[in-house]
């Protein structure tokens, strides 16, 4: 999976979990200031992009994804690496 | 109130719920150590829902993601849960055994986290759930001889109220029941002598029926009761007071 190609899926996955606009989805979104995600919000997202995904997600990588790119890179090195 | 699961619903305070729930046209899901295929059959043929018994050891882990995977496949979805297995394992602490205790806070406490966790996925995606939990009028007063029960029914309310709060913004709410002294096995395992003596306490001058608690949990259950959550409601004939 490209890089690109796995940024659409995670913004797909973030416009339907959080409910904001696809334009407002950026690599250099934070969950918490830009895309107003709260706690129960990234736990639903973590478990949306394992499903999506089809891999883990633990607890104490997820703690550190703040911003969409944190994710793409964690996605990125899990599928391809 | 459509797709309910109801844990210790082979008998006593849990048939009479899910009937209760079936009455008002909700497909249930009768979940029991030993399985209810009879009673879950009695209902669907009695209120014409969809009806389904499951064998399952509530406070094992395992066995509730398994059970509740499939419960949830039979009903099509979960919107309200209702954690009504319990046991006691009386005894003067004095003498109680470590069993005893960790029986007791496995059974009534440690299942109504893993079987809540077993549907908090599918209710939150949902934006929408019912939870009640029973508790007892011995976690509010306390009892001789059930330190194990009392501390694992208090700890229900502790987690009903943490429950509640988490899930309020997703619509879902999260009630506890604390029942009196209720006409079923396990307050007939008592003895006549007790029972009598519980009753002469009782302000409404009766020993409460199963029924009483169902009807409580049906309100709950429903969205009549839609802006209450975080509370434990006594059904005890006045006992508390
Ligand atoms: N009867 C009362 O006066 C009274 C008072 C206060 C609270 N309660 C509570 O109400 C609930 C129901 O009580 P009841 O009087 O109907 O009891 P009961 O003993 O008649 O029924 C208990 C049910 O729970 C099930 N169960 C127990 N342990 C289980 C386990 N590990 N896995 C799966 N199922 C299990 C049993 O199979 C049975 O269906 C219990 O939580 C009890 O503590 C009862």
């Amino acid at each position: 999976m490209t890089q690109e190609e796995i940024l659409k899926k995670v913004t797909d996955v973030i416009v339907a979990k959080l409910e904001v606009k696809a334009e407002d989805v950026k690599p250099e979104s934070e969950f918490g200031n830009d895309l107003g995600a709260d706690s129960l919000d990234r736990v639903e997202l973590v478990m949306a992009l394992e499903d999506e995904f089809e891999v883990e997600i633990l607890d104490s990588d997820a703690e550190k994804f703040l911003k969409v790119s944190d994710v793409v890179a964690f996605l990125e090195a899990k599928k391809n690496g | 109130m459509k797709q309910s699961i109801i844990t210790g619903a082979s008998r006593g305070i849990g048939l009479a719920i899910a009937e209760e729930l079936a009455s008002k046209g909700s497909d249930v899901v009768l979940v029991s150590r030993s399985g209810c295929d009879a009673q879950a059959a009695a209902i669907a043929q009695k209120f014409g829902v969809r009806a389904k018994g499951f064998a399952c050891d509530v406070a094992d882990s395992l066995q509730v993601q398994e059970s509740f995977k499939a419960a949830i496949d039979f009903l099509g979805g979960v919107d309200v849960l209702v954690n009504n297995a319990g046991i006691t394992r009386d005894g003067l602490l004095l003498r109680m055994k470590d069993e005893d205790f960790d029986q007791v806070l496995a059974a009534d406490l440690r299942s109504v986290f893993l079987c809540t966790r077993a549907v908090s996925r599918t209710m939150v995606s949902n934006r929408k759930g019912s939870i009640i939990n029973i508790t007892s009028i011995n976690a509010l007063r306390g009892q001789p001889g059930q330190a194990n029960y009392a501390a694992a029914k208090a700890g229900i309310i502790g987690l009903t109220k943490s429950n509640a709060a988490e899930f309020a913004s997703r619509g879902i709410r999260v009630n506890a029941v604390a029942p009196g002294f209720i006409d079923t096995e396990m307050t007939a395992a008592l003895g006549v002598e007790v029972c009598e003596k519980y009753r002469a306490q009782i302000p409404l001058g009766k020993v409460g029926k199963p029924e009483n608690v169902a009807k409580l949990v049906q309100f709950l259950a429903s969205d009549d009761s839609d802006y209450i959550t975080g509370q434990v409601i006594g059904v005890d004939g006045g006992l508390n007071i």
